[in-house]
């Protein structure tokens, strides 16, 4: 008797003459995204993203100056460890390695970050989630919003090491926009499905930093995709941060790229969007009984 | 205008329990036995063991305009309630309808942030409740005046006094203007003064054509603010009335039943109740609930007397419901038995000032004074538990009280606040008094 008054129906918010209507009721199985409340909500959703970028560095002494001095200092440890100490940096003889590598954790640190914040964001805000209704998504969301930032201000350096380094730039940077919402993308879809599993089983706090060390290096980050044989580099594109951090390089830097390889990964990375945003809305309803 | 009809929310009493089961727990269950699991999934209904039901089949309709009172005691479902019509958390079964844009208000300063201002603080909690940039903008002055906290605008609010705190929250929260106000016991914090300037705000906005959903314990407020109520216990509504009646009804309502009949009760040891024999023990609260809230906790006492004693006394301990000794008091011993004979006696713990919450009382006849060596004839342990309801006869209420913060509400702190006086430069110092919370 479980389904009397179940409906697969849809969510309220559906407006009816002038006043809108709220319809609560059980639902089940897979549920839509409602479009039309993410845009009526949309100024929370800007505030989120404000909120996370604000309180980031606050009561540093550097302040946002750590924004700048972050990546700088990984590109160095980088470059200086696998560039040099572990000679990685014969293996890339067409670019200075600081170059080659950068271009690689633009992507990668974006994902690796936003991706180890967003899964605890919502055990890290039930509070939010057990008072107040608002559209969910926005609390991941929020979190990779405000990872965007920090990977605008690695751009402008990225840009800023091409000058020193007097690297030419490809035609194909065009495409970098492109590419930045592909990640985006791909980034979304994990923290929607990590943050929705890590409510209910709490082990993805401790698997999800471990797990993304463990993708880095399944990722062309520190070495070209041409140190896999080239019959297994599809392998490597089922993941889809492989395919994203190759075309920075060829967008960027004009490194060949095969292209099958690259929309594996694009498949890869939509389809990652599309389960994480799904599985998120159908675990959604039980957030604020379980957080 | 809201509809309601049959809203039902169960929770599996495992997962209540355990709400964090492990990856492992269901791999491993799947592994061993993954058919069971699968079977009993496909098979699990409503009224499987395990399963508690929050609220059940509570139906209402409340008009455009209308403010609702909604009370009962803890866990009848009131915050249950709330959150299903706030959409917070889905119900299991049954609708609701709410015409119109609704606002709900659980908690007082829901998304403040520690490390931003006051100002940003007000920004974020306001879009958080559902307003909109332009709308906290034009309305950011109000807020402030208010919350009179001006000076502390740019100041990170986690070194705001926790006064301050929720003065700067229930600002915001009180310049919400949606159609539908749903409103959880939200004035139970603040001091006096700045709860009466609330009671006025929500006064306000009842009168303004609004529809409110209002839970609270304090009866004077839903007495003041509301004209139906509705009362739920145990999960169901079990009245939907005029506001007195309902408040009538809810003071009346008996949360725990009292046996007072002692006499064939098991005794510790078979000494017990040889001489003297306590028969009967009734706690002479004021209402069926239980005891107001620093009153007298008052015992109506039986004895039976095979012996002639003088110098009788008796001793009282106090336990919470879960068995745990909190307190004890022995009396003066000036009463007398009589052989073959029974008496009645009353005894009354003046002063007690005990929370609000559910109390067992063990209870022994001695004889001896209180200084000397006693000879004990009976005790009854357990005796019978009684209540003491969140409200004291003259009205004050005790909020948001839980077993966390002790079994004694002690008076109100003093607190002197010394502060150098910009002109003078003496110290100046007033004191304040601390509410409870």
């Amino acid at each position: 008797m479980s389904g009397t008054a179940a409906s697969v129906e849809g969510d309220g918010g559906a407006g009816v003459m002038d006043r809108e209507v709220t319809l609560i009721q059980p639902r089940k199985g897979w549920i839509g995204v409602d479009w039309r409340e993410i845009v009526r909500y949309r100024e929370l959703a800007f505030f989120l993203v404000w909120r996370d970028i604000k309180v980031r560095y606050k009561q540093t002494v550097l302040g946002v100056a750590w924004a700048v001095l972050q990546p700088l200092f990984m590109v160095t440890v980088y470059a200086v460890i696998f560039g040099e100490l572990m000679g990685m940096g014969s293996r890339v003889p067409e670019f200075p390695y600081a170059v080659f590598v950068f271009a690689g954790l633009l992507p990668w640190q974006f994902f690796q970050s936003t991706v180890t914040q967003a899964g605890q964001s919502l055990i890290n805000q039930q509070n939010l989630l057990t008072k107040i209704y608002f559209p969910r998504l926005f609390v991941p969301s929020a979190t990779v919003g405000a990872g965007l930032v920090d990977m605008m201000i690695s751009m402008t350096l990225y840009a800023g090491v091409l000058l020193i380094y007097q690297q030419s730039v490809s035609w194909a940077v065009i495409f970098v926009p492109g590419l930045v919402l592909l990640t985006l993308m791909t980034a979304l879809g994990a923290s929607y499905l990590l943050s929705a599993l890590t409510v209910t089983y709490r082990d993805f706090r401790y698997v999800i930093p471990f797990a993304l060390q463990a993708m880095m290096f399944l990722s062309p980050v520190i070495y070209p995709v041409t140190l896999v044989p080239s019959e297994y580099q599809w392998i490597l594109a089922l993941n889809p941060m492989a395919g994203i951090i190759e075309g920075y390089r060829w967008s960027i830097l004009g490194q060949p790229i095969e292209l099958l390889n690259f929309l594996i990964s694009m498949v890869m990375a939509l389809g990652l969007f599309t389960f994480g945003l799904f599985y998120f809305k159908k675990m959604e309803r039980r957030f604020a009984d379980i957080a | 205008m809201i509809s309601a009809e049959g809203i039902g929310k169960s929770y599996q009493l495992g997962l209540a329990a355990d709400p964090h089961a492990t990856f492992r727990d269901v791999l491993v269950g799947l592994a061993k036995a993954p058919f069971r699991r699968l079977k009993a999934l496909r098979e699990r209904t409503e009224e499987t063991e395990g399963t508690f039901w929050a609220l059940r089949e509570v139906g209402f309709e409340v008009e455009a305009g209308e403010v609702i009172g909604i009370v009962g005691h803890n866990g009848a479902g009131k915050s249950t309630l709330l959150k299903i019509l706030s959409r917070i958390t889905e119900p299991t079964e049954g609708r609701a309808r709410l015409w119109g844009r609704v606002g709900s208000l659980l908690e007082v300063g829901t998304g403040f942030h520690p490390e931003l201002s006051g100002r940003e603080n007000i920004y974020l909690n306001g879009a958080i409740l559902g307003m909109g940039r332009a709308e906290i903008k034009r309305k950011f002055d109000e807020i402030v005046e208010f919350a009179e906290v001006e000076k502390f605008l740019d100041t990170p609010v986690k070194r705001y006094s926790s006064g301050m705190y929720v003065r700067l929250a229930f600002a915001v929260a009180a310049h919400l203007e949606p159609e539908i106000l749903i409103v959880d016991e939200v004035l139970a914090v603040g001091d006096a003064g700045f709860q009466k300037k609330c009671l006025g705000k929500m006064g306000e906005v009842s009168e303004g054509g609004r529809t409110v959903l209002f839970v609270s314990h304090n009866m004077g407020a839903i007495r003041a603010l509301t004209k139906r109520c509705l009362l739920l216990s145990s999960g169901h509504l079990l009245k939907d009335s005029v506001t007195e009646e309902v408040v009538g009804e809810y003071m009346n309502q008996a949360a725990v039943n009292t046996g007072d009949d002692f006499r064939d009760a098991r005794r510790l040891s078979h000494h017990h109740g040889t001489r003297i024999r306590l028969c009967r023990i009734k706690p002479m609260a004021s209402t069926d609930y239980g005891f107001y809230f620093r009153d007298d906790i008052a015992f109506e006492v039986e004895i039976e007397s095979k012996i002639d004693a003088d110098e009788l006394g008796f001793g009282l301990t106090l336990s919470d419901a879960g068995g745990q000794a909190l307190m004890s008091s022995y009396s003066e011993t000036k009463v007398s038995g009589r052989a073959g004979k029974s008496g009645r006696y009353r005894v009354t713990l003046r002063d007690t000032r005990l929370s609000p919450g559910a109390y067992q009382v063990a209870m022994s006849i001695y004889q001896g004074k209180r200084s000397e060596a006693r000879e004990i004839f009976d005790v009854v342990n357990p005796g019978p538990s009684f209540a003491v309801a969140e409200f004291a006869r003259e009205g004050e209420v005790v909020f948001n009280w839980s077993s966390a913060l002790g079994h004694v509400v002690l008076d109100a702190a003093e607190v002197e606040q010394e502060d150098v006086d910009s002109e003078g430069g003496e110290e100046k110092r007033r004191a304040v008094d601390v509410e409870h919370i």
